[in-house]
């Protein structure tokens, strides 16, 4: 097409003549290599992106908030089947029992941290009442946690398939028990 | 050297089928992919073991800057608007066919109600900059979180309640939205979090 268009333009005469000797005519052939790396890079980025941006999620149960107009009481429930954990930031304390509680402290990290304390007391509970699911795990957030700390503490829960663990809202003695119990420690 | 030699012949592989089958799967995953609503809050997940897929519809969510504050977001066009009627009958504002489009199509809200008007006024990038301070009030006195649950609830009642916290948020914040969602009666919340494996050894 190109040559006769050439042709057209200059000299006619030419281009006719030219045009006698026949080529065989060659299939063009197009190049698709670019196109198909370009396919591929995009299919790449698709495959990528789609599996990457689902988030997870952690569900919560929260128990419910018991007012006086109700006529349900608190559960109770024996004292050597509880530990209390009192979730600072980045830290742990924690007591077990009820009566004249001693606090002690402990961290996230995955060895010795607060893991280990959980199944310690789960075998506590275990020789005592003979089912280590019969412990009671009580969460108190004290004010300088952070998110990080809530999730991180009850992923724990969830490591430990521990079942029976209650988010409860922290009293005010307890708050002033960490505050001196860190005094100690820096002192010391 | 023989005459009868095969003429050498460039190998051409037909790429056809190769090409059509990526191009298939190219508009496969470009009309499947969901990209994410640009979002008026970043926010740095923490990581936990959980690993349940956020559900694709029906979500409510509450997210958290690092800095505490709060903004609220739903993800169906039809459930803002409806939630904007609530406002517009609750409050006695009353908003132009224009901001009613705007505030549809916003994923995220950060501002009290009183600046609403003016927030859906602003141009984009004024809004953006107003979202760096601004958050929904959580007072006891002044609840307006608690009003923006109830008005989307009430729009749609198989809303599922995800918190999305910065991790370095504090706690406190995270505990008066706990309070809010108990005070509604919904006991049972998911909190959105990055994946991280599950450790090894528990014994």
């Amino acid at each position: 097409m190109a040559a006769e268009v050439g042709g057209d333009s200059g000299a006619p005469k030419k281009g006719k003549k030219k045009g006698k000797a026949r080529k065989p005519r060659k299939r063009p052939r197009i190049d698709m290599t670019p196109m198909v790396d370009l396919g591929f890079l995009l299919l790449t980025f698709f495959v990528l992106t789609t599996t990457m941006s689902t988030p997870n999620t952690m569900p919560v149960v929260v128990p419910p908030k018991i007012t006086e107009k109700d006529e349900v009481e608190p559960p109770k429930i024996a004292e050597g089947k509880v530990i209390t954990l009192l979730v600072g930031r980045g830290k742990v304390y924690y007591y077990t029992g009820i009566e004249k509680p001693e606090l002690h402290q402990t961290d996230f990290s995955p060895q010795g941290g607060v893991r280990r304390v959980l199944l310690q007391r789960r075998q506590e509970v275990a020789a005592r009442y003979g089912n280590p699911d019969e412990m009671i795990v009580i969460i108190k957030m004290l004010d300088e946690a952070q998110y990080k700390d809530f999730v991180d503490i009850l992923d724990e829960m969830n490591i430990i398939q521990q079942r029976k663990y209650a988010l409860v809202d922290i009293t005010k003695e307890e708050a002033e028990m960490v505050e001196e119990y860190k005094k100690q420690i820096k002192s010391s | 050297m023989s005459k009868f030699k095969a003429k050498k012949q460039n190998i051409a592989i037909d790429m056809t089928p190769m090409v059509d089958l990526a191009f298939l799967l190219i508009t496969f995953f470009m009309l499947t992919v969901k990209f994410r609503a640009p979002e008026a809050v970043e926010v740095d997940l923490p990581s936990s073991i959980a690993d349940t897929p956020l559900p694709a519809q029906d979500i409510l969510m509450i997210s958290v800057s690092g800095d505490g504050r709060i903004f609220f977001g739903v993800d169906s066009k039809h459930v803002r608007l409806s939630i904007l009627e609530k406002i517009k009958e609750r409050y006695g504002y009353s908003f132009s066919e224009e901001e009613m489009h705007i505030f549809s199509i916003l994923p995220e809200i950060g501002v009290p109600f009183e600046q609403l008007k003016g927030y859906l006024v602003l141009r984009e990038d004024e809004r953006k900059a107003i979202d760096k301070r601004t958050s929904i009030p959580v007072d006891s006195a002044n609840n307006q979180l608690k009003q923006w649950i109830l008005f989307a609830r009430y729009s749609n009642p198989k809303l599922r309640i995800v918190i999305r916290a910065d991790e370095r948020a504090p706690y406190p914040v995270i505990a008066r939205i706990i309070e809010t969602l108990k005070e509604q009666k919904v006991h049972r919340f998911n909190l959105i979090t990055t994946f991280e494996a599950r450790p090894q050894k528990v014994s």
